[in-house]
């Protein structure tokens, strides 16, 4: 069992933001020692939308845990505001419904049930969950449940999102419909995003700045500042633009 | 009702089919009757000695009852030690592995001598042979709960206790429950066992009183007693964990939309 460690007030990289400075990071494991992160550097302003991209195995989700302080570097520093993961699988709880799914993290803090679902209701409409308080996990679609997973992160009240390919499970229909939603969600309740994914356009649509990432060991090869308006669209010219202008940066021309 | 007649229809043609060559062999004069009763026999036994072997089950019954719920709280007690305690894992779980290799035929007479002739040393060896799956079957369901999970309660700043009462407890009862169903069996077995050893009442009592007198028809209807229990407690474990515990049951066919 993993004994949650005594949280220390770690520095806040700006207000609420978050910054990675030259971050080195290695597993030991039987076979010898994987370098999962090196030199690995990136910037999140407070309310930015930083999304990562790069090929699997790039070390992202350590890039994640590192910011919630689920880790911590070999070298080099992490400031972050208090973060929350969300993971890639929804991992709703099968016995709570998914008001109370939505509750769990305010349930964390020792609020009680009472208040922490007057508190979570009221955003079920606002996410387009209305009328499905009180079914259960298995009921709800896909979408859903990954909209109850976020609620969820949400209502923990911390600044910073970590997003662990919120999308990946889903199928292409539902995954462009969620990423409209998130975008509108975020508008709704801005908080400052890094947001992980191997989908380059998913990147480009979602982000107010890509990061690319080399293969592992991890470190930052690229910036790509997203000036777009939205919504934005797969389709749209300057969205397939900054799309190539990634790949390019990953190795892989087309 | 044409749902369990569905599913039963099929065991019961089987069990018909047995009794029947098992009658036809005793009749035909295979063996001999004071060893191996012909149903017929074993079936007039049953409402011959009926009050008999009722006052003689109410008192197995308890004993199995009570031995089951003694072996679920102290299994998921062990259980919730050992999940929390690397330290706990290391020194019990190979005492609890050996616990169960104590043949139960020597220790029933040590326990009577020690507990008495009452309920006690039979409660103790129902939960002895009992509270082994339980502790197995529990232990998987805390293991069952994706790390990430957990992971995310820690950045809920949640602490062990919330994650345990929120996470790791719910995921762990249908275990809990898996564990009983497997110890009722044994546990049936167990009751008679500490019968043999010392008692004046229940339907090991009853059996091994029996036996000596050649009243083998009694014998076997306190088996066939003893295995409707099992059956019947089985079932009931069943039912009330579909009641308790509805997600941890889902049927085929109940998918997403």
């Amino acid at each position: 069992m993993i004994e949650a460690p005594v949280k220390e007030p770690r520095d806040l990289g700006g207000p609420e933001g978050v910054r990675v400075e030259v971050v080195s990071r290695t597993f030991k494991s039987r076979r010898g020692e994987v370098r999962a992160l090196e030199r690995m550097s990136l910037d999140a302003a407070r309310g930015e939308i930083v999304t990562v991209v790069g090929p699997s195995g790039c070390g992202k989700t350590t890039l994640l845990e590192l910011i919630c302080g689920l880790q911590d570097p070999d070298a080099g520093t992490v400031r972050a505001a208090p973060a929350v993961l969300m993971p890639q699988r929804d991992l709703l709880l099968p016995w709570l419904s998914a008001l109370d799914n939505a509750c769990l993290a305010l349930r964390a803090r020792g609020i009680s049930r009472e208040q922490a679902r007057s508190e979570a209701a009221p955003w079920f409409e606002r996410f387009g969950l209305g009328g499905f308080e009180r079914a259960r996990p298995p009921e709800l679609s896909g979408g859903m449940r990954q909209r109850v997973s976020f609620l969820r992160s949400l209502l923990s009240g911390k600044p910073v999102l970590a997003l662990d390919e919120p999308f990946a499970g889903l199928d292409a229909i539902t995954r462009a419909e969620m990423q409209g939603w998130l975008a509108h969600a975020l508008g709704l309740e801005s908080r400052t995003v890094v947001l992980v994914t191997h989908d380059v356009e998913e990147a480009v649509v979602l982000g107010d700045r890509v990061v690319v990432m080399s293969p592992r060991p991890g470190r930052a090869v690229a910036e790509i500042e997203v000036r777009l308006p939205r919504p934005r669209h797969r389709t749209d010219r300057a969205v397939a633009a900054l799309r190539e202008q990634a790949l390019e940066a990953l190795g892989v021309s087309e | 009702m044409r749902r369990v007649l569905a599913l039963a229809w099929r065991p019961l043609l089987l069990l018909v089919a047995l009794l029947g060559v098992w009658e036809l062999y005793v009749d035909l004069g295979g063996a001999d009757p004071l060893i191996l009763p012909a149903p017929h026999s074993v079936a007039s036994s049953l409402y011959d000695d009926r009050a008999l072997l009722w006052s003689n089950f109410v008192t197995t019954a308890q004993e199995v009852l009570l031995g089951i719920l003694l072996a679920v709280a102290v299994g998921f007690v062990l259980a919730v030690a050992i999940h929390f305690s690397r330290t706990l894992r290391d020194a019990l779980y190979p005492l609890i592995v050996a616990s169960q290799a104590v043949p139960i035929v020597v220790l029933a007479p040590v326990l009577a001598f020690w507990l008495g002739f009452g309920i006690l040393p039979k409660l103790v060896v129902v939960a002895l042979v009992s509270f082994f799956s339980i502790v197995v079957t529990t232990l998987a369901g805390f293991a069952s709960v994706d790390p990430d999970l957990i992971k995310l309660m820690r950045t809920f700043d949640s602490t062990r206790v919330r994650t345990f009462r929120f996470v790791e407890l719910p995921a762990a009862l249908p275990g809990l429950f898996t564990g009983a169903r497997i110890a009722v069996a044994v546990a049936v077995i167990g009751a008679v066992f500490a019968e043999w050893t010392g008692s004046s009442s229940g339907l090991g009592y009853l059996l091994i009183q029996s036996i000596p007198q050649l009243l083998s028809a009694r014998a076997f209807a306190a088996v066939v007693i003893l295995s409707l229990f099992a059956i019947a407690l089985f079932v009931l474990l069943t039912l009330a964990e579909r009641l308790l515990l509805p997600w941890a049951h889902r049927p085929r066919g109940e998918r997403s939309i």
